[in-house]
């Protein structure tokens, strides 16, 4: 009998192992409108459920970009702006400006991110504004319905790619964390995904170090998480999954891309 | 009184920062005062001029195509604004680089050598003082004083060793003009 | 007696020092001609004194920086120049719709296209009838002194403030690098409360949002009429406008900023020949005085415009007098800048005068 320690509920009268509860107070419970097996809702707990560990909801404010995670505020309930089309990061630094003892991130996808955003994403990073940076890459534009993305793999089929993405024609897909990490105001730059539970506590342990690591005002922390689109690679969730591993993660391996040193961590709380 | 003034030359005379000391003299004597530059690539190198009005009254407008008085450095100036003063008015003209002047005989026109004269001073950059003081020695509008002063506020403090040599310059300036009327 | 802080000084930099009095918690600007000293000069006295200069990598960049300070409640402002102001258009629009109290500075020079860096006035319409997408206004405020460069820095953040709405004050090359006496007012600087602002969540209240996306058009809708609520109440309260000589007057020139002042002198010459003209200038292009143009236009003869455009203002001017007198435009453009007797020896032809 587990009654009344605390991992459990009691249900009907049956006693009941509680071996999995959502962030209570940091979701606002608002049904996510994402596609079914879509990475974007583990995203979000999974943010949502670092903010409630950190006890940091009164000190965070996040900032929603133009893509599919354009409602991204209606599902987390801290403070939040939305901002225009490859901008969050300029709205974040305006943010992080006048509040600098806030916790800010900016929440983004590869289109916004890599394409229209790339000028505010360069220089924000370069100015080594103290934010987190979330960069969901799934290598397509989800909410216009399937076109061609920064990152879209060669060969990957897209609407505006129909016969695969030709490199002679339209580029190499870009490495956006390779490309900012040498800059100097990337403290902390990582790659992750969330196509398997293993995964996912990765990135939750990346998201702890993002958080906390600005505390420190030493730069931006760059959080690449690899995710799917189902709806728009044309597969089940599941052969979606397979996917990343197959064909993405080769292309954009998994792990620590820049690490803070020792002496740079010196003082973290 | 209205004083409506332009000054007119090669960019690097110190043509603008002699309107401006001007206009920090009538500031200083609290007077209105407007003072705009002509900007852009004349900054760089080539002709420059801003027109300065002092007033006792509201200055209506800062562009103007019709002058009191023009103060003038350089020939290509003389020819652009020589026929751009009053009736009555005056130019003021320096007389080491420009060679045709004015032969307008309804206003008044000076000859000040204040190249020359900047250049016994062993400063060439003092020139425009020259031609200020000379100016000043014609219309009174502001107290020589009053330029002083206000040279404090242009200059940087590290210049402010060099506010004997401008007073020097703007007295030999007024001494250049009066000679001119005792000629006259 | 209190001390007079008076300083002779540019228009922009009486501007940029006017934002630091006023409290302006920071200032984001990309260099522009004719207006980069404001952010020179922001970036050498703020340090020290009073708010953050940031120089961002564009005015896009600018503006949605301008969106994420103004939306975490603080006092803010950027300026620019016509080109640049066109960049930061997709952001006003967002800083409209999202209200956010901000002010915008656009000192106008000519265009269209990279133009010219000689004053001009080919701005009015995008400063007043939006400019960005969408059914927004901005309060558009027409210095046309130094003196006024500093004083509606104050007034814009004191109406951005009031009504949530950003404020634009549109000057123009020749204001802003003009040197004036201007004198500086020791004043006190309320603190308003903005409890809309994204400042971080906390237990006794609801997380605050920005944002302009409103997706279901019946909420959209309310929107645009909350936003034109809002504008008729601006429009009732906020015209502002200065006469002179207009009593007497049997014509009328309607001109705003530099070309206002062009025109006191054109008035005063025309007077001096006998011709009873007057001056109205708008101080606020939106919202506009088309009542007391209205009001006018019942005893004049004819009204010029002089505007350094192809004729925009003159629209305005048209819907206040309903057809009551002609309406005569007489405009330069490129960044040339007409004289009083040039304007005076025009507005005498249109009105057949001589």
């Amino acid at each position: 009998m587990l009654t009344g320690e605390k991992d459990c509920i009691i249900e009907d009268g049956e006693v009941y192992e509680l071996v999995y509860e959502k962030p209570l107070t940091t979701l606002t419970g608002t049904r996510m409108h994402y596609c079914p097996g879509c990475g974007h809702s583990t995203a979000h707990k999974v943010l949502a459920e670092v903010i409630e560990e950190l006890g940091i909801q009164e000190q965070t404010i996040g900032v929603a970009p133009v893509g599919c995670s354009v409602f991204a505020y209606d599902y987390l309930n801290i403070d939040m702006q939305e901002a225009a089309h490859g901008r969050a990061t300029a709205v974040a630094t305006g943010i992080k400006r006048v509040l600098p003892d806030k916790y800010v991130f900016t929440y983004q996808g590869d289109g916004d991110l890599a394409a229209i955003g790339t000028a505010e994403t360069i220089h924000s990073i370069n100015r080594g504004e103290n934010i987190m940076i979330i960069f969901i890459n799934n290598a397509v534009y989800g909410m216009t319905s399937g076109q061609m993305a920064p990152t879209t793999l060669v060969g990957m089929k897209s609407t505006t790619s129909p016969y695969g993405r030709d490199a002679d024609f339209a580029g190499m897909p870009i490495k956006v964390s390779e490309l900012i990490a040498p800059l100097k105001g990337a403290f902390y730059v990582t790659r992750h995904s969330v196509h398997t539970p293993g995964n996912v506590r990765k990135l939750k342990k990346a998201i702890t170090n993002g958080f906390k690591y600005q505390q420190l005002k030493k730069g931006v922390t760059f959080i690449e998480v690899i995710s799917n689109c189902p709806s728009n690679w044309k597969m089940t969730p599941v052969k979606s999954n397979e996917f990343i591993e197959k064909e993405m993660l080769p292309y954009y391996p998994l792990g620590d891309i820049k690490l803070p040193s020792k002496e740079d961590l010196a003082g973290l709380k | 009184m209205t004083e409506e003034i332009i000054i007119a030359g090669f960019g690097g005379q110190g043509v603008l920062s002699m309107g401006q000391t001007l206009g920090y003299a009538a500031m200083v004597e609290n007077k209105n005062v407007t003072w705009m530059p002509s900007y852009g690539p004349e900054m760089r190198g080539g002709t420059a001029n801003c027109i300065t009005i002092v007033s006792e009254e509201t200055i209506s407008s800062p562009i103007l195509s019709r002058f009191d008085t023009a103060i003038i450095l350089n020939q290509p100036s003389m020819e652009k604004f020589e026929s751009k003063v009053k009736p009555g008015g005056l130019i003021v003209y320096e007389s080491t680089n420009i060679i045709h002047a004015s032969e307008r005989t309804d206003i008044d026109v000076c000859a000040i050598p204040a190249s020359d004269a900047a250049n016994k001073l062993n400063n060439i950059k003092v020139a425009n003082m020259v031609m200020l003081g000379a100016y000043l020695a014609k219309r009174s509008i502001v107290k020589l004083d009053s330029i002083i002063e206000a040279l404090k506020k242009v200059l940087p403090e590290r210049y402010h060793n060099t506010l004997p040599l401008n007073r020097e310059a703007l007295e030999k300036g007024k001494e250049l003009m009066e000679s001119l009327s005792v000629k006259a | 007696m209190e001390e007079l802080d008076i300083r002779l000084m540019k228009g922009n930099e009486a501007m940029a020092e006017a934002a630091i009095q006023a409290k302006c918690d920071a200032y984001f600007g990309y260099p522009i001609t004719p207006q980069s000293e404001v952010l020179e000069y922001l970036s050498r006295e703020m340090p020290g004194r009073y708010g953050i200069p940031l120089q961002a990598e564009s005015e896009v960049a600018s503006i949605n920086m301008v969106y994420g300070a103004a939306g975490a409640g603080k006092r803010v402002m950027t300026s620019s120049s016509s080109p640049g102001f066109s960049l930061m258009m997709e952001g006003i629009s967002y800083i409209a719709s999202a209200q956010l109290p901000c002010l915008l500075v656009n000192v106008n020079r000519g265009g269209p296209g990279l133009g010219t860096i000689q004053p001009s006035q080919g701005d009015y319409f995008q400063a007043t009838k939006g400019g960005g997408h969408g059914d927004y206004h901005l309060i558009v405020l027409a210095p046309n002194s130094v003196q006024e460069m500093a004083d509606f820095v104050f007034l814009g953040f004191e109406l951005a403030d009031k009504y949530r709405n950003p404020v634009c004050m549109l000057s123009d090359g020749a204001i802003g690098q003009m040197m004036e006496r201007v004198v500086f007012k020791k004043r006190e600087v309320p603190a308003i409360k903005k409890d809309w602002a994204t400042t971080g969540k906390t237990k006794d209240r609801e997380r605050n949002i920005i944002t302009s996306l409103f997706i279901q058009p019946e909420k959209m809708e309310q929107v645009n009429l909350s936003l034109n609520k809002k504008y008729e109440e601006i429009s009732k309260n906020e015209v502002r406008y200065e006469e002179i000589f207009t009593d007497d007057a049997e014509y009328l020139i309607v001109a705003y900023g530099l070309s206002s002042r062009i025109s006191h002198k054109t008035v005063i010459l025309a007077r001096e020949k006998g011709i009873k003209l007057g001056l109205l200038r708008p101080i606020t292009l939106y919202p506009y005085p088309y009542k007391r143009l209205n009001e006018l236009a019942n005893k004049l003869k004819g009204i010029l415009t002089l505007e350094l455009n192809a004729g925009q203002m003159i629209e305005d001017v048209k819907l206040s007098v309903e057809g009551k007198v002609p309406v005569w435009h007489y405009g330069r453009m490129g960044g040339i800048i007409p004289s009083p007797e040039e304007v005076l020896e025009n507005f005498e032809k249109l009105a057949k005068i001589k």
